[in-house]
């Protein structure tokens, strides 16, 4: 027990060594990583992820504004719906569903490409080839989710706060250009950014935990379901992890 | 005879089941050598060894020279690049043609322009019989077309060491002469230090100039095929004759081995 868990955490250092070295220092020593690989990950990962990012922001607007609604309406408050529905999106909600959205779609594919073709020994043909099974799969999806976690993150703020929007100024008649202005008077630009920083560190753990799960397997398809599966957990896990991390280090230092 | 690959005391196991148990033999240079052995007798796990994928608890492997157990990875790509690997499952990358398959240690390691690419993945396709078949993708090939895909693939570099993993199991007689007729023309022609791993007796006989033969992670045999021919080792003749290993039952024991006790 004690012995695999050490192997587990000498594995997982070696693919994030590995990961960085091969996207961050090789590209600068005449092996760049791969360009048409990495535009076509952000297509599976980022533009397919577009209509269920924005459904779930829109719904996700609505109800803050309707939570945050039946408080302020007490105190009389109606107008901070706004402040709530701006802040609490931008800086933790939007970040953190885009993460999960994209854990479960994309995260799982990663483990279970990785892990099929490690099963299929297509792996070790790369590696009989001389190419890096690190460059040739894991650094396009770094880059690709490293853009689009905090782009679909930007999508998310802005389709989030549209749906609290419409739901303040049509059920809680709330004048369109007063919700306008407190909303724009509530986001500061940090509010966003750390935001947007958390969607950066997502879209990286999310793609070492696809790969390490991926290249962990080593038997037949019944493992790659398994792996696939705890790719997601664990992604999902991590992304909380993370989440609390920043968070705790926005509020004491910004 | 000057020799491709040498292999001392090489030991391996898996967990701690022992594998292969020291092994000690050579491969010559320019060469077809047959690897012959039961199934799970090791000879897979042989080769991964000796294309560096696996390394050995003990022992030492050399090529061209070369102490290979010791490398670091750059170092071991550089060795690599001239080494050529046919896996038993043809280990094709699924998500791309076959012709994107064999250019891609093509695209990998020079720096050859498009048309001249296209050029040298049809005439490697041609060469196995895939004229015609670039833009298919590994999922719509049959078993034995993946493997001659993989073949191609292999010989994309033109590497001088070639390693093939039962490349003609599960290939039609037709077929399976072609490619006896294709390795001889690798070794004749492009003086191509040649590796296979093989059961199909007619394919040993025509390609062999060497022969190793493993027996449960030790070898039975090392030497020509008139030596192979010649031996009255039990279980080579058993190979050879392809007589079944197990004894016969009486129904009463048979009865007995299916009951448990
Ligand atoms: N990854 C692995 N983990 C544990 N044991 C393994 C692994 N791979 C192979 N083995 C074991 O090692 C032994 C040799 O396997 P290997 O694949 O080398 O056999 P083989 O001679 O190639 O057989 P075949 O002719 O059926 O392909 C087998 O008994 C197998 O159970
Ligand atoms: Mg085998």
């Amino acid at each position: 027990m004690a012995f695999t868990l050490r192997k587990d955490i000498a594995d997982a250092s070696r693919i994030i060594n590995n990961t960085f070295y091969w996207t961050f220092i090789s590209p600068f020593r005449g092996k760049p990583v791969r360009v048409r690989a990495t535009v076509s990950e952000m297509v599976k990962a980022g533009y397919n992820s577009v209509p269920i990012v924005a459904v779930i922001s829109f719904f996700v607007g609505i109800i803050l504004a309707l939570q945050a609604a039946y408080q302020l309406k007490r105190v009389g408050a109606l107008i901070y719906v706004a402040n709530l529905v701006g802040v609490s999106l931008t800086r933790e909600l939007s970040p953190i569903l885009t993460a999960i959205i994209v854990s479960g779609r994309s995260g799982s594919a990663f483990a279970a490409e990785i892990g099929s073709m490690k099963a299929a020994e297509e792996v070790d043909a790369l590696v009989t080839m001389g190419i890096n099974p690190i460059r040739f799969l894991v650094s396009p999806k770094l880059i690709a989710l490293m853009v689009m976690v905090p782009a679909l993150t930007m999508l998310s703020d802005v389709i989030g706060i549209s749906g609290g929007f419409l739901l303040s100024v049509s059920v809680l008649d709330i004048h369109p250009y007063n919700y306008y202005q407190q909303s724009i008077n509530a986001l500061l630009v940090k509010d966003v950014f750390t935001g947007l920083i958390k969607a950066w560190a997502f879209g990286i753990v999310i793609t070492i935990v696809g790969a390490y799960q991926g290249f962990k397997v080593e038997g037949g398809a019944e493992e790659v379901g398994r792996r696939t599966t705890s790719s997601v957990v664990a992604s999902i896990f991590l992304v909380i992890i993370f989440d609390l991390f920043f968070t705790m280090l926005f509020y004491y230092f910004t | 005879m000057e020799h491709a690959i040498e292999v001392s005391g090489l030991r391996t196991r898996y967990g701690d089941r022992e594998v292969l148990k020291g092994l000690t033999f050579s491969i010559p240079k320019g060469k077809t050598t047959v690897i012959l052995g039961g199934s799970g007798c090791g000879k897979s796990t042989l080769l991964k060894h000796l294309i560096g994928l696996l390394k050995p608890s003990e022992g030492s492997i050399s090529i061209n020279g070369r102490e290979i157990t010791t490398l670091t990875e750059p170092e071991m790509d550089t060795v690599r690049g001239r080494m050529g690997v046919l896996f038993q499952g043809a280990a094709l990358l699924n998500s791309m043609t076959i012709a994107d398959n064999v250019a891609l240690p093509i695209r990998e390691h020079t720096k050859i322009n498009e048309s001249t690419l296209q050029i040298m993945v049809r005439m490697k396709l041609d060469l196995v019989g895939l004229s015609g078949f670039d833009h298919f993708f590994p999922s719509q090939l049959s078993g034995g077309m993946k493997k001659r895909a993989g073949i191609a693939r292999a010989l994309a570099l033109d590497p001088e060491t070639l390693f093939f993993d039962e490349p003609s199991a599960g290939l039609d007689p037709v077929t399976a002469a072609g490619l006896d007729e294709l390795i001889f023309k690798l070794r004749d022609v492009f003086r191509m230090t040649i590796v296979v791993v093989t059961h199909e007796l007619p394919s040993v006989f025509t390609i062999a100039d060497h022969i190793i033969m493993l027996d449960k992670g030790d070898i039975l045999f090392a030497g020509t095929l008139e030596g192979l021919r010649a031996s009255d080792h039990p279980r080579i003749r058993m190979f050879l004759e392809r007589k079944s290993e197990q004894e016969i039952y009486s129904p009463d024991d048979y009865f007995r081995v299916i009951a448990g006790d």
